[in-house]
């Protein structure tokens, strides 16, 4: 499957400049989600993400993914975190620490998460530590290469899942609309 | 490039957002924990992808597929989120307890406490 993997694997100990940059890029990037995570200033979380998500853009960039890094750019960084800031301002998140932040049980799922963490680098390292990823030659997600197999290969499940998207859509206008026959006497009682 | 460096950054970063889903009380940061979780998914769809030189470059499609899957999580997750800020007055999820089952179930005053308290209290926030 892997030519590199019969004749020699790299070692470790001299890295590549690919190499070395995506470890830095990916260090910033894990810091950035772990600051996201633990942080208590709430729309600090969602800035923080920014940057997570962006650096996962320059690991797909590094990868040769351009299309999808370009598309997480667009997607991720441009849409998901603006609706997450709407979200949060919607719900009148207090600007400035909130102590309440984190749940009670953040030693339980501290204890979850680093043992989910030893189990899945302890495997990941075991199985792929020979595993050699040749990154020469053209760029295996250039935009033409992934819109040929996209529209292709894939037209069905792109099709599929233009109709959940719609479904979505509607789905988070009907729960988002105020039922006035109902409860509009209640929510201006409430108010 | 070894594929030991994406594998483990994408177990880490999974991990990072297993910790946000568990320790996070506000609604919105365990839906950002949900994308950190969806991310490392994709991270390690590109990388397996790239390592196998796939000739329909099924962990590309299934990495655009996944993107568009979790905007349309995150859209309706914020509409879920809205409406239960609008209706309860919080989005705490440690707070929101109506359909827990308390042991002493004939007691109806103990579940409506915390709720009217969280009411007030995101009033008195804002």
């Amino acid at each position: 499957m892997n030519p590199v993997l019969a004749a020699e694997a790299p070692g470790f100990l001299s890295p590549t400049g690919v190499e070395i940059a995506f470890l830095l890029v990916g260090l910033v990037t894990l810091a950035a989600a772990a600051v996201t995570v633990t942080t208590k200033q709430l729309v600090h979380a969602a800035l923080w993400l920014v940057v997570a998500l962006g650096g996962l853009a320059v690991e797909y960039l590094l990868l040769t993914a351009e299309f999808i890094a370009w598309v997480q750019v667009l997607i991720y960084v441009g849409s998901v975190v603006v609706l997450l800031l709407f979200g949060l301002m919607l719900t009148k998140a207090p600007i400035g620490r909130s102590p309440d932040a984190d749940s009670g049980n953040r030693v339980a799922a501290l204890a979850v998460a680093l043992a989910a963490a030893a189990a899945l680098v302890w495997v990941v390292v075991d199985a792929f530590r020979t595993t050699w990823i040749d990154l020469d030659g053209p760029a295996q997600g250039a935009t033409r290469v992934s819109g040929e197999i996209l529209f292709r290969h894939w037209v069905l499940p792109f099709e599929a899942l233009s109709v959940l998207l719609l479904a979505a859509l509607v789905g988070a206008i009907v729960l988002s609309r105020r039922d006035r026959t109902e409860s509009g006497p209640a929510q201006e009682g409430k108010r | 490039m070894h594929l030991a460096y994406p594998a483990v950054l994408a177990a880490l970063l999974f991990c990072v957002g297993l910790y946000g889903v568990l320790a996070r009380r506000n609604a919105i940061l365990v839906l950002m924990s949900v994308e950190l979780m969806l991310n490392a998914v994709n991270l390690n769809l590109v990388a397996f992808d790239v390592w196998l030189r796939d000739t329909l470059h099924t962990g590309q499609a299934l990495t655009l597929f996944t993107i568009a899957i979790a905007a349309a999580e995150i859209g309706i997750g914020l509409a879920i989120v809205l409406m239960v800020y609008r209706n309860g007055g919080t989005s705490d999820i440690d707070k929101l307890r109506d359909t827990t089952e308390v042991p002493g179930a004939d007691d109806p005053t103990e579940p409506a406490g915390p709720d009217t308290a969280a009411g007030e209290k995101a009033e008195a926030t804002a």
